[in-house]
């Protein structure tokens, strides 16, 4: 499989990363590079086999359902880049 | 007075507990160490403020007789790791400006018992390179250069500044991460040790993550015994990551020097690849030869599904990492670039602080997590992961105790060398080791030679889940025949 320099768009796009012309065209060959090296995986028989979701068989631990942090917007605002009154600021996203 | 920055972490150890020395002349030591090697550029940030401030309490907990494990010894610490007010980018653009207001449990852990931090070290954006050349603050230089030349060499990545600063002696020790390869690629380009330990023996809280399932923190350092005390204080269960995992951490300096006798040592046939250099082969036959004479069994193995490993990383890794680096959208943290709207404000960020690299990994993560083709790529490269971790528990329910393969195809190559070159090119850097991660299992690098050129090479020792031990006993083994390797001194 490889992608179009439109595919490339539509993908950063959703990755909500801007690109150039010159970028997307370079970027397309990129990924059509790297997509043809991961093409080598059609060759392995998986029938049967199950995706792998845990490299370490161990049981996920649970927690107690307590409260063990918070009340602290000040710490968590701290490195916006713009904030104030310890509230994030953004563009206006609603009229 | 000898310098100070001579001595391994372990002799450094002993001498503070002799009081030969103060932990506060050990710390000027290695600042002035770091001032006349920034040329190097492996830190990029020094704190010599907190240095002498962490190792007058050292001073002092000595003094009363309550000395940690790594009480006054002076370490660099990957730029990946959260440290609490100090400088925390993973040499990202991006994360400009970003001083964490939280310690990661692995620094923590390095502070509770007395260490001291020395500053913060380059790596590759994000932990996403081989030679860190994508760092935002500029390549790392390799200590060392090949016989009669001065061409900068490239420290390997994505722990480069790791690497470079513990082999020019501007650190005792180091922390760093593996996501594919990132610790023992570096560590085998400059002559160090270094090790991934299995998923799950440390805690990733207060790392910034690159691919969640594959990234593992470790230590570099000068030789096996260094790393096997920095790991012992790195590892710990941790409420705040459930892989961390509850088993006890074994006293992993006591595996030094035992013997190797009776041990099973497999030699993977898939690992001999065409067109390798005949000196990194000669480099494992050495490390077969050394094992076997020490009294270690060495049998023949197979792992048929090595060669998909790189493959199948670059579909995970790159899945894994687009989702984490969602997260840097201009509001929380870091660098905003205004726009006429939210998305493009997203769009304008995210363009301006990523790297070409990251950019990369993150449309192709996306590309493969996106409607109808999930099931090719993602769910394929899962299931191609569950083979390749088969083909290592065949190996060892045959009784293998450990494997034995070389670290890396190649030394340690020019700065810009690969820069117009395929991105896969760079990728077959982690050839060997990137198959440790898929399947969650603990490597070594250790050196075990010089090339023809006199630049470092290694070998890469894989054991069982959580059997770090045998590692270190079988890494000193090898170690104790070949010596360790200091770069002769240039800047």
């Amino acid at each position: 499989m490889s992608v179009d320099t439109a595919t490339v768009r539509r993908v950063a796009r959703l990755a909500r990363i801007k690109v150039t012309d010159d970028e997307a065209e370079r970027m397309t060959n990129e990924l059509n590079s790297i997509l043809g090296f991961v093409e080598q995986l059609d060759e392995v028989d998986i029938s049967g086999v199950e995706p792998m979701t845990s490299v370490v068989s161990v049981k996920m631990r649970r927690r107690q359902d307590v409260v063990t942090d918070g009340e602290d917007a000040e710490g968590v605002t701290a490195n916006a880049p713009v904030s104030e009154d310890n509230f994030f600021l953004v563009p206006k996203v609603v009229e | 007075m000898t310098d100070l920055t001579s001595l391994t972490l372990a002799e450094a150890r002993d001498a503070l507990k002799a009081k030969s020395f103060t932990a506060v002349e050990l710390t000027d030591a290695y600042l002035a160490a770091m001032e006349k090697a920034r040329v190097l550029n492996a830190y990029v940030t020094e704190t010599p403020d907190k240095a002498r401030d962490m190792a007058r309490a050292s001073d002092a907990r000595i003094a009363a007789g309550k000395a940690g494990a790594l009480e006054g010894l002076p370490l660099g610490i990957k730029d990946l790791y959260a440290t609490k007010g100090v400088h925390t980018q993973a040499c990202s653009h991006i994360l400009d400006g970003f001083e964490p207001t939280y310690e990661s449990t692995v620094s923590a852990n390095l502070w509770a018992d007395g260490a001291v931090m020395l500053g913060k070290l380059n790596m590759d954006e994000f932990a996403m390179g081989s030679s860190n050349e994508t760092s935002h603050y500029g390549s790392v230089v390799n200590p060392w250069r090949r016989n009669g030349s001065d061409v900068n060499l490239v420290p390997g990545g994505s722990s480069g500044g790791s690497a470079a600063a513990v082999a020019a002696r501007l650190c005792l020790g180091a922390t760093a991460t593996d996501t594919g390869g990132s610790i023992r690629q570096p560590a085998a380009f400059t002559g160090t040790t270094g090790i991934k330990p299995t998923y799950g023996r440390c805690s990733r809280w207060g790392l910034v993550a690159f691919a969640s399932s594959l990234d593992q923190a470790g230590p570099i350092a000068r030789d096996v015994r260094d790393t096997a005390i920095l790991l012992k204080s790195m590892a710990s269960v941790d409420p705040k990551d459930t892989t961390s995992v509850d088993l006890p951490v074994p006293d992993y300096e006591a595996a030094i020097g035992k013997s190797v006798k009776g041990f099973k040592i497999g030699i993977p046939k898939e690992y001999r690849l065409d067109g390798m250099p005949a000196e990194i082969d000669a480099l494992w036959q050495k490390g077969i030869d050394i094992l076997r004479e020490a009294g270690a069994e060495i049998v023949d193995i197979s792992l048929p599904h090595t060669k998909y490993a790189l493959p199948a990383y670059y579909i995970v890794a790159p899945a894994e990492a687009s989702s984490n680096l969602a997260r840097y959208d201009g509001v929380r943290y870091g660098l905003r670039v205004p726009g006429s709207d939210i998305i493009d404000m997203y769009e304008n960020t995210r363009a301006a602080g990523f790297g070409a690299e990251v950019k990369r990994r993150i449309l192709i993560g996306t590309y493969v997590l996106s409607a109808g083709y999930y099931d090719a790529y993602y769910l394929r490269a899962q299931k191609v992961r569950t083979l390749i971790k088969r083909d290592f528990e065949t190996v060892y329910a045959a009784g293998v105790d450990a494997i034995l393969t070389p670290a890396t195809p190649s030394a340690a190559f020019g700065i810009g060398e690969k820069a117009d070159a395929d991105p896969v090119e760079m990728y077959l850097n982690d050839v060997f080791t990137v198959t440790v991660n898929m399947a969650g299992l603990p490597g070594l690098a250790v050196p075990a030679g010089l090339s023809a050129e006199g630049l470092p090479l290694g070998l890469q020792l894989i054991g069982r889940p959580f059997d770090e031990e045998t590692l270190f006993t079988l890494g000193s083994t090898i170690e104790k025949a070949v010596g360790t390797f200091t770069p002769k001194q240039w800047w």
